[in-house]
C-alpha cells in the first residue's frame, strides 16, 4: 500500500492543514450567524394605544371601504372582490358573508389583516371579526348579533395568540361615513375600537411573596 | 495565495457541512404520527387543498413561490404584512362534503430557529360550518420535515419538482404534545377549548410555482361527553 502521508511534501501537509482548518472556521462562522442573526425579522409599527379612564388598553384600527377590502363572500357581487372571485353556490355557504382586509392603524399605516364573518345558524347570527399582525399576534372577537342604539356593534374577546394570548377585553365596530366631497375618496372606513384588560400575571422572579 | 484558496475552500465545505447538518439533524424529530390518532373522542375532520389555484383566493406579496389567486387578488406588499399569506378554502368533511368556510393566515415567525430544527410559521386558523358553528385555531407550524423531504429534493431534482408521496404533522404547538388551541365561539363548539392537529398529504410540489398535488386536514378533537358535564360546559 502507497504511503501517501509519507510522499506529502510539508508544504503539501500545511496546505490540507489550512483546508481543514478553514472547514472548521467555515462551521464555526455559519453556526454563529445563525445564533447571531434572526432568520426572520418582522417589520414593526409601534402601537398606539392609550389607557381608558376605567382601566385597560384602548387601541383603534381602521380598514377604509373599499381599498382594504381584499376578498367579499357573498356570491351575486355586481363587482367581485377580488375580480375573478368565484364564490362557491353551495348551500353551506348560503347564509354566509364574508370578508377579508387589510388593517390600518391611527397612523393610516396597514398593520394586519382582518376577518369578518356573518351567518345565521339556526336562526342564531353570528358574527365574528379575526385581527391578524404578524409581529404580534391575533385576537378572536365574537360579536353580539344585535347592534348597540346608534348603529355600532359590541363583541368580547373570545380567545387571542402571543401577545393577546393573556388578554381579555370588549371590541366595538362601527361604520363612519367620509363626508368629503373629495374626488376619489374612499366611502367611509370601519373603526375597530379595542379595550384590552390583561390577567394577573406571575412575577418574573421567584421571590417570596410581600408579608 | 495557494494557501489562501485551500482557506477559503475550507471555509466554503465547513459552511456547506453546517448547512446539510443543520438540514439532515438526525436529533429532530418527525411528528409523522398525530397526537389525536389514537383519541377515543369524536374528532371533527376538515380537509382543503393547499393549491392556492383550488382554493377560493390565495394571496401573498406578490413575489413568493406560490402565485396569487385569482390574479387580481390584493397583494400584501406593505412591510408589516410581506411576509405573511392568506388563504380561503372550501372546507370539506370526512366524506368529502363541503363543510364550511376556512380562511388561514399565515406568516413566518421570529421564533423560527434552523439550530434547534425550526422553521417555524405563525398561524391562525377561522373556520365556520353550520354543523358545528365558528372556531378560531392558532399555531406554530414548524416546516423543517417538509423542506428537507420535498423542497430539497426539488431543488436538487433537475426538472426543480418533487414527486411522491409526504405525509406529516405542521403542527408544532402553541398546545401540549405540539397541538394547536382551538377556541369555539358559536354553534356546537360554542364556549370549547379544543386541541387541533393540522396535516398536509403532498403529492407534487414545483419549487417554481409551490404546491402542485397537495392536500391538508385539521383534526380538532371534541370533549368527551363526561368531560363537558364535568366542566359544566353543558347545561
Amino acid at each position: 500500500m502507497p504511503d501517501l502521508a509519507g510522499e506529502l511534501t510539508s508544504g503539501g501537509a500545511v496546505l490540507i492543514k489550512t483546508f481543514f482548518v478553514g472547514v472548521l472556521l467555515g462551521i464555526a462562522a455559519a453556526a454563529g450567524a445563525l445564533y447571531a442573526l434572526p432568520v426572520v425579522d418582522q417589520a414593526r409599527e409601534v402601537s398606539i394605544t392609550t389607557v381608558a379612564p376605567n382601566g385597560g388598553n384602548v387601541e383603534v384600527f381602521r380598514i377604509n371601504i373599499p381599498t382594504d377590502r381584499v376578498m367579499i363572500g357573498p356570491p351575486g357581487q355586481a363587482t367581485p372582490v377580488p375580480p375573478g372571485l368565484e364564490w362557491p353556490d353551495i348551500e353551506v355557504f348560503a347564509d354566509m358573508r364574508t370578508e377579508m382586509f387589510k388593517v390600518r392603524n391611527t397612523h393610516d399605516v396597514v398593520i394586519g389583516i382582518a376577518i369578518r364573518n356573518a351567518a345565521t345558524n339556526e336562526n342564531q347570527d353570528v358574527i365574528d371579526w379575526v385581527l391578524h399582525f404578524p409581529a404580534r399576534g391575533s385576537v378572536f372577537v365574537n360579536m353580539d348579533a344585535e347592534p348597540q342604539e346608534g348603529g355600532y356593534r359590541i363583541g368580547r374577546v373570545r380567545a387571542g395568540s402571543r401577545e393577546f394570548a393573556t388578554l381579555n377585553g370588549a371590541m366595538v365596530e362601527r361604520w363612519v361615513a367620509n363626508t368629503s366631497n373629495e374626488e376619489g375618496a374612499s366611502a367611509g372606513h370601519i373603526e375597530l375600537m379595542a379595550t384590552y384588560v390583561g390577567e394577573p400575571q406571575p412575577p418574573a422572579t421567584t421571590e417570596e411573596p410581600a408579608q | 495565495m495557494k494557501y489562501i484558496v485551500a482557506l477559503a475552500l475550507g471555509l466554503i465545505s465547513g459552511a456547506a457541512v453546517f448547512a446539510a447538518a443543520i438540514l439532515y439533524n438526525p436529533f429532530s424529530v418527525d411528528r409523522v404520527l398525530s397526537p389525536l390518532s389514537v383519541s377515543e373522542s369524536e374528532l371533527i375532520v376538515l380537509n382543503y387543498s393547499a393549491v392556492p389555484a383550488d382554493n377560493i383566493i390565495y394571496t401573498n406579496n406578490g413575489e413568493s413561490m406560490q402565485n396569487p389567486y385569482p390574479e387580481k387578488v390584493l397583494q400584501l406588499w406593505e412591510a408589516p404584512i410581506r411576509k405573511t399569506n392568506a388563504m380561503a378554502t372550501i372546507m370539506r368533511d370526512a366524506r368529502n362534503q363541503p363543510a364550511g368556510i376556512g380562511i388561514k393566515i399565515a406568516s413566518l415567525s421570529e421564533s423560527t430557529d434552523l439550530l434547534r430544527g425550526e422553521a417555524i410559521m405563525d398561524s391562525i386558523w377561522y373556520v365556520y360550518t353550520p354543523r358545528h358553528g365558528s372556531m378560531f385555531i392558532q399555531q406554530t407550524e414548524n416546516y423543517l420535515p417538509f423542506v428537507r423531504e420535498v423542497a430539497f429534493p426539488a431543488w436538487r431534482s433537475s426538472v426543480n419538482s418533487w414527486r411522491g408521496v409526504w405525509m406529516g404533522n405542521i403542527t408544532a404547538g402553541p398546545g401540549a404534545l405540539g397541538m394547536a388551541a382551538v377556541s369555539g365561539a358559536s354553534g356546537r363548539v360554542k364556549g370549547l377549548e379544543l386541541d387541533g392537529v393540522e396535516s398536509l398529504s403532498v403529492r407534487a410540489f414545483s419549487v417554481d410555482t409551490g404546491f402542485v398535488s397537495a392536500e391538508g386536514r385539521l383534526l380538532i378533537e371534541l370533549p368527551a361527553a363526561g368531560d363537558e358535564m364535568e366542566e359544566g360546559l353543558l347545561p
